[in-house]
């Protein structure tokens, strides 16, 4: 569009005339069509059970009792299996970490498994093999949960373990007299504060939202009962659904500010909650909660 | 111990086993064996909590897929293997089942993979995109939970016969979808419903590859004398392919083993393996036909299998690209 | 503004000659938001020459490169390719080749087809492409390296492969983004050497961005020195040394001593106890404490009792040795001396440091840079 001007003319006009913009790559159009398309279909449907539950099943849910024993189930459920989880991965995670590091490939695959495997597939496996004892009290959920919150856990783990030297901390505790339980506490754990944290949350927003196991397993907790509940009241189980995915939402919103102010605090970037890291393995949420 | 070799030369230490070439004594190779057990000794929890958790029910589950039937009764002993469960789940209903969540899951993995990708690139290049970019990212993350339970009844509230949308559609249009053929309780309304978390786990997956894409190697190609079209076609759709096939695989796999939201859709009776497993556990249809159902799990896994290996090399590949 | 028409022809490997094109740059301004990027920008660089612009980070070479390239748009201003304004041309098309900093290889090509990627947009066959390809390879010396993947490769070697890639269009203009500046110092070096080489062997126009200034003196026939988005000085390596147009380029370019002095505002100027008549351009602005910049070949030390100075540190540099000195006043300088006089010159010695004969110097304003450029020459 700009006229081709020799060098001559160029220098012997003053001031040079300003030149047109280069074209944008890419049309911003579609752009906007997309954003728009996927505002609706995510958006609606809460908009819709909103407006279907209904102000009054709100205030209605917490009424009636089987509400409060199936959530206080979820909720101890969520607290044994976050501790068991814990308990079980830190350690493990931070000894493969600094002791057999050749088997971290090992241990992403194997802690893949739980992603691939479905849950309704494992499910019907444990209860077959489940003793009696176990198979009477809700606690067996509290024990299949660690198996499924496993690689969300050691995911978690592994790159807090990552996102900080701990092979150095260690030597440099190790050199100044500390032995291996003290440094595991003072040292290497509270620098996993973030990754723990994230790998809680996960766990109890697993726990909180599992109905697979649980429903074949008869126990009645938060998210079967909201499905029993159908029968009784649509918009009652509306509104608990709701409430579930807004607990749901609190929960990461969580994570996110808290381990991006604390990665911030040491220099480091976002929190990766959500993030494929390299070869052989998963994103760290799935699709469907179980 | 001083009855190791001697030579002329060197003078003997005082202990043994210390010098190269040494020779090995039994007690040596004990105390090794010994110090690699106790190496391995710190993964023993975990060992074990997954053979009991994990393995041990999968084992489980193979072994009882292989016994028969027993109509209304359980054995009280052991049969012999038969493959007759293998039989009955590759045909009738079963056969049914397995088709449709084949289908189910390859219909939500290639829809949610293109328009996830759009989506994630509509992000990734729009101008003043860091505030887009940290709500889309945040919002994809709460919404790849969002599965299960709670999303059967979001929707239920939105396309059920009594569901808002459909009354809008039918007060707009004067258009009734269930009339016409729709439902919320057949492998297309549960697609739906699939999209829901399968579109935002393919942004969450596909976007750090999209930013793996070097802003050198686009104005590279143009400097070079390769247009937009050139630049997609020769460089960044093959350094993408890799990990956007990897990502509609995992798709894949999470569209299969999906059991929870339809479950709560359906209340067990839509004809889908998963469903069908659980309804054979459950005793809902006929009791005694566990291991039918072991037998569908049996290959459920297989096929998930087999599928997340495709995954796993493609995302190896696709990091290599990407990290280069 | 010179208009060259006639290019300066190079032979070529082949025989063929290759011309560089002219590059005429004027006036290009740039700002993003509030800050000025480019103030005005003037340069002229000759067929088959390579200028480099060299300056800190943020001064604005790296945006003018990329405006000649075609990467950005200036808001004011020319960019003038043997005669013709590229400015409606876009990137594509304007058939210059550019070597980016770091990791511009396509990740999913091998060396040989990474290089053949312009001659495919060239329509070239396969054939000929690979055969050009090849060639260029073997001119970077990676003929090995062919069949490789940029992963498989070390930073020095993909660095070649992008010269290799960039020279294979035949490009009128060559633009080199800091091309050396992630790769450690042994290879920068070597590649340094090689990048020249080839430049000069095809004869390309070159325009060359870069922060070391090492670099561009060693390699460039001119060297512009930018500053805050403009030009402070275009000249020959030896002249920006010797006789640095700015306090600015003084100090950037080599090592410079900055030592407090007394200028009496009309004929000399008082520096480490010897009057330095000033000759010249007397400067206009600036009276009594000044500093007084002087490299350290220009300084002289000997070991004198009761000295000006005291020694606090030696670095042995090969021939020569560099001799740090603490003066009154808690001023440093660097002096550099033979190395077999400066043995004895332990740290704790007390030395006497002076002006050399004859040596120029230039004279800033007290305590900062900027300042004035005028000069004064010893005559004693």
């Amino acid at each position: 569009m700009a006229a081709v001007v020799t060098a001559v003319e160029a220098a012997e006009q003053a001031p040079v005339p300003e030149r047109p913009a280069a074209a944008r790559r890419s049309f911003p159009v579609w752009r906007w069509v997309i954003l728009l398309i996927a505002a609706a279909y995510f958006l609606i449907p809460l908009y819709a059970a909103l407006r279907f539950a209904g102000f009054r099943a709100f205030t209605q849910v917490t009424s009636y009792p089987s509400f409060g024993s199936a959530l206080l189930l979820s909720l101890r459920l969520a607290l044994i299996a976050t501790v068991l989880t814990l308990v079980l991965m830190v350690p493990t995670t931070v000894y493969v970490y600094l002791r057999l590091p050749s088997i971290r490939r090992i241990m992403e695959a194997i802690t893949i498994l739980p992603i691939v495997i479905p849950p309704i597939v494992l499910v019907i496996g444990v209860l077959k093999l489940a003793p009696g004892f176990l198979l009477a009290t809700p606690n067996l959920l509290g024990l299949v949960y660690v198996v499924l919150a496993m690689p969300f856990a050691y995911r978690s783990l592994d790159a807090g373990l990552r996102s900080f030297d701990v092979r150095t901390l260690v030597e440099a505790s190790n050199s100044l007299g500390a032995g291996w339980p003290t440094t595991l506490w003072r040292v290497v754990i509270p620098n996993l504060r973030t990754a723990m944290l994230s790998a809680t949350v996960l766990t109890v927003a697993l726990v909180l939202g599992e109905y697979t196991v649980a429903s074949l397993d008869n126990f009645q907790t938060f998210p079967v009962w909201i499905v029993n509940f159908e029968q009784n009241s649509g918009p009652v189980s509306v509104a608990a659904s709701l409430l579930a995915l807004f607990v749901t939402w609190l929960l990461l919103m969580l994570i996110v500010t808290i381990g991006g102010r604390s990665a911030r605090k040491r220099g480091g970037a976002e929190v990766a909650l959500f993030s494929v890291s390299t070869a052989a393995n998963v994103s760290a949420t799935k699709g469907e909660p179980e | 111990m001083a009855d190791s070799v001697t030579t002329a030369v060197a003078p003997e230490p005082a202990y043994s086993g210390a010098r190269p070439g040494a020779s090995r004594t039994r007690s040596d190779r004990v105390t090794r064996v010994l110090r690699a057990l106790l190496r391995w000794a710190g993964v023993l929890p975990f060992t074990a909590y997954v053979a009991a958790g994990l393995l041990a029910p999968l084992v489980a589950i193979a072994i009882y897929s292989l016994q028969p039937n027993q109509g209304g009764f359980v054995a009280s002993h052991a049969t012999a293997p038969t493959l007759s469960n293998y039989d009955t789940a590759l045909h009738g209903t079963y056969l049914t089942g397995l088709t449709n969540v084949l289908l189910l899951a390859l219909a939500t993995s290639v829809v949610p993979g293109v328009f996830g990708f759009l989506l994630a690139y509509a992000i990734h290049t729009a101008r003043r995109g860091i505030v887009l970019r940290r709500v889309v990212i945040t919002a994809a993350g709460v919404f790849a939970n969002f599965g299960g339970v709670p999303l059967a009844f979001l929707f239920i509230a939105t396309l059920s016969t009594t569901g808002i949308v459909t009354g809008w559609i039918k007060t707009l249009f004067n258009f009734d979808i269930w009339d016409h053929g729709f439902s919320l309780y057949n492998p297309y309304g549960v697609a739906v419903v699939y999209l829901y978390f399968q579109i935002p786990l393919m942004v969450l997956v596909i976007l750090p590859a999209l930013e793996g894409l070097r802003p050198a190697w686009r104005e590279a190609a143009e400097n070079l004398g390769g247009r937009s079209w050139h630049y997609w076609r020769h460089v960044a759709g093959p350094v993408l392919l890799p990990s956007f096939l990897g990502c509609v695989l995992l798709l894949f796999g999470s569209g299969l083993s999906a059991y929870a939201t339809a479950e709560a859709l359906t209340g067990g009776t839509i004809a889908l393996t998963p469903i069908q497993i659980g309804s054979l556990l459950n005793g809902n249809v006929l009791a005694g036909q566990e291991n039918l159902g072991y037998a569908l799990g049996v290959i459920l896994v297989v096929i998930i299998a087999v599928v997340m290996i495709g995954y796993v090399l493609l995302q190896r590949r696709a990091a290599r690209w990407l990290r280069s | 503004m010179t208009t060259n028409t006639a290019a300066s022809a190079t032979t070529g490997l082949d025989g063929t000659t290759s011309d560089g094109a002219p590059v005429s740059i004027q006036g290009l301004s740039r700002s993003f938001g509030a800050v000025r990027a480019l103030d005005s920008l003037s340069l002229d660089i000759a067929p088959g020459e390579l200028v480099a612009l060299l300056g800190p980070s943020g001064c604005g070479k790296t945006t003018a490169l990329r405006i000649v390239a075609g990467f950005e748009t200036a808001d004011s201003g020319t960019v003038t390719v043997d005669g013709k304004d590229v400015a409606a041309i876009p990137a594509a098309r304007r058939d210059m080749g550019m070597v980016f900093q770091s990791y511009s290889l396509f990740p999913n090509m091998t060396a040989l087809e990474n290089v053949g990627f312009g001659l495919r947009m060239r329509k070239l066959n396969t054939a000929a492409r690979v055969k050009k390809a090849a060639e260029l390879l073997d001119m970077v010396g990676l003929s090995p390296q062919a069949r490789q993947y940029p992963h498989q490769l070390s930073g020095g070697q993909q660095q070649r492969v992008a010269l290799a890639r960039a020279l294979a269009i035949e490009p009128r203009v060559l633009l080199l983004d800091e091309p050396l500046s992630a790769l450690d110092a042994k290879v920068r070096l070597q590649l340094r050497e090689q990048i020249r080489t080839l430049q000069q062997r095809t004869g390309t126009t070159t325009l060359f961005v870069t922060h070391d200034q090492e670099e561009a003196l060693s390699m460039a026939d001119r060297v512009g020195v930018m500053r805050e988005g403009r030009l402070e000085q275009v000249a020959v390596p030896s002249e920006l040394y010797s006789r640095p147009a700015s306090v600015f380029v003084a100090e950037f370019v080599g090592t410079m001593n900055r030592i407090p002095a007394d200028y009496d505002g009309l004929d000399e100027v008082t520096v480490l106890g010897s009057a330095v008549p000033v000759a010249g351009d007397r400067p206009t602005d600036l009276t009594g404490a000044v500093d007084v910049l002087v490299r350290p070949e220009g300084l002289r030390v000997e070991a004198v009792p009761g000295g000006n100075g005291i020694v606090t540190g030696l670095t042995f540099l090969g021939s020569l040795t560099r001799v740090t000195v603490l003066l009154s006043g808690d001023v440093q300088v660097k002096v550099d001396k033979p190395s077999t006089a400066a043995a004895s010159l332990v740290p704790g010695t007390s030395v006497q440091v002076r002006v050399a004969a004859g040596e120029p110097v230039l004279v800033a304003a007290a305590g900062g840079s900027g300042g004035s450029s005028a000069r004064g020459v010893t005559s004693s």
